[in-house]
């Protein structure tokens, strides 16, 4: 507190920061210069490349499962996160807006499927979707991914909406305007950056989950990038292509790290203020 | 009137709550139905109905019992490090607010980073051949061939990842604690331990509470990380790997859905304990 006074957090905190902002970007900053390391760097065991090269970065653009898998991922989460945005808002502004019986139980819904563990329904749903012919498809991820995402997606957008000067719905209301219009006109240009970030965070998840789609895919059909990466085997079967894996990673993780950054207030306040105001 | 707005709520919410349950609900009961069955997609028999048998298989095999015990050790030790370094964090960044964004900033990077690819990361930073740990720390390690140092790494990725959530969470609610109240306790005296002891501590706990019960839960289904890092070799596997691996790898419907429904109600066993022991802190709904 004394600190405070001489206009800078001290010494103590300033070397606390360093240290915070190092933990946060070392193995980023490590997968991208593995990446840049050209081959026969790659075992030389130091942590930044001497010299720099992009063959890995062409390695991958020409094998042809690593852009079907960005495909597939780029389709399959962004449906998902138009869906579960579309449903979740709904439900959002119901408990936001109206009171009415039993409303807590959709926070208990929501908060045993937000803990519940995702092992446990990858069998039925391996057996079910071959039956359905699901298996291996991209609604087959879908699916899945809607339920899994819907309670971070009600929640954030909960806990945007409560921000909301509702009056305003009244008031537009009052001079003329549809209940649509009310909506749409009014409150829908208050809500979106919310629903912007909420989208953001139900993009993450689908982009980033690795146990369904390694259980429900088998080929370049549906096959999204967590899962090319882990089964990444390259030309040699007993090596792992480690250049190869860094670029691949690099491409699908520095877009992500990239939008939440340039969007990080709203998405700060949105998955902390659902868990702490609830 | 109040029945329309009954109605009215449910069929908003209707759509969410039933998504919800087709993924979840539905399938966590065919999963018991499967459990009771001998179903081994190799061998392509009808399934067979052998009751509670797939039960004492998987409860009387050291596989499983090894694979709870590493599962709540990895749960345990990260939850206990998370906790630390995320309160550590969350004070850091709640006094300094000269670098609260920087610091921020950069937690969110490994919150959104790929599970696959920050395990893929260490897996390379701690390998004998491409990695830079252990010329860093003058060994020649083979980290992961051995139980306990993969253990450590597993962690490690673990806490590297999950800690910028729980600092996250703590900083949210650190700065619910009105300015005036610290401000108060520091001119009737208290040093800085007795105000963090006894007055933010208590002022935080439902953060921390709500911090810990996801968390929890959040490590005990682990799986990526584990599949990455050894693919449960070397007596790592997690409850989650040994259910992909009996389920998908060696298509055992009927043993794996036995897996599912006991990691299921070991999950359930651990929300009931959390909610014990602190109550529903979060479930506050307005009116």
């Amino acid at each position: 507190m004394r600190m405070r006074l001489k206009g800078t957090d001290g010494l103590p905190g300033a070397l606390g920061s360093l240290l915070a902002v190092a933990y946060a970007l070392l193995p980023v900053i490590w997968i991208v210069s593995l990446s840049l390391k050209p081959s026969r760097e790659l075992g030389n065991g130091r942590f930044l490349p001497e010299t720099f090269s992009l063959e890995h970065y062409r390695a991958v653009f020409t094998d042809p499962q690593f852009p079907a898998a960005i495909l597939n991922s780029l389709g399959i989460a962004s449906i998902t996160t138009a869906l579960s945005i579309l449903i979740a808002v709904f439900a959002a502004y119901a408990i936001v807006r109206l009171d009415f019986r039993g409303k807590q139980w959709i926070f208990y819904g929501t908060l045993a499927v937000a803990m519940f563990p995702q092992v446990s329904v990858v069998g039925p749903l391996f057996e079910l979707w071959r039956t359905l012919r699901l298996f291996d498809t991209w609604p087959g991820l879908i699916l899945p991914y809607l339920s899994f995402t819907l309670p971070l997606a009600v929640w954030t957008l909960t806990a945007f909406f409560r921000e909301v000067p509702w009056e305003l719905e009244k008031a537009a209301r009052v001079d003329g305007a549809t209940p649509s219009q009310a909506f749409r006109l009014v409150i829908l240009p208050l809500v979106a950056p919310g629903i912007f970030a909420s989208a953001i965070l139900v993009f993450i998840f689908a982009w980033n989950d690795f146990l369904f789609a390694a259980s429900l895919t088998s080929t370049d059909r549906a096959r999204t990038v967590p899962v090319a990466i882990a089964f990444f085997t390259g030309s040699s079967q007993f090596e792992l292509p480690v250049g190869s894996i860094a670029a691949a990673s690099v491409v699908v993780t520095i877009p992500v790290i990239a939008l939440v950054l340039m969007f990080q207030r709203r998405i700060i306040a949105g998955l902390t203020a659902g868990a702490v105001k609830g | 009137m109040k029945r329309t707005r009954d109605l009215k709520g449910w069929l908003l919410c209707g759509p969410a709550l039933a998504a919800m349950a087709l993924v979840t609900a539905y399938p966590i009961l065919y999963a018991v139905q499967l459990s009771l069955y001998r179903y081994d997609l190799r061998f392509g028999a009808p399934p067979e109905l052998v009751g509670l048998g797939n039960y004492f298989s998987v409860l009387s095999s050291e596989i499983w019992w090894q694979a709870l015990g590493n599962t709540l050790l990895i749960t345990i030790v990260s939850v206990f490090f998370e906790l630390l370094l995320g309160f550590a964090l969350a004070l850091l960044m709640h006094k300094a607010v000269f670098r609260r964004r920087t610091v921020r900033s950069a937690l969110l990077v490994p919150y959104a980073s790929n599970t696959v690819v920050a395990a893929l990361a260490w897996k390379f930073a701690f390998d004998p051949t491409t990695g830079f740990v252990n010329r860093l720390l003058g060994t020649d390690l083979a980290w992961l061939n051995e139980r306990w140092s993969a253990f450590l790494v597993i962690i490690f990725s673990e806490i590297w990842k999950t800690t910028p959530f729980m600092a996250l969470l703590l900083l949210a609610g650190l700065s619910l604690i009105p300015d005036e109240v610290i401000k108060a306790a520091r001119i009737d005296g208290a040093s800085a331990v007795q105000r963090f002891r006894l007055i933010i501590l208590p002022l935080v706990k439902p953060s921390i509470v709500v911090a810990l019960l996801f968390r929890s839960l959040d490590a005990f289904r682990i799986f990526d990380a584990v599949y990455v890092l050894t693919r449960g070799a070397h007596g790592t596997e997690s409850v989650s790997v040994v259910g992909y691996n009996t389920l998908i790898a060696r298509l055992n419907l009927g043993l794996g859905s036995a897996v599912s429904v006991l990691v299921f109600l070991c999950a359930l066993a651990i929300a009931l304990l959390f909610i014990k022991s602190f109550g529903v802190p979060l479930l506050r709904v307005e009116r």
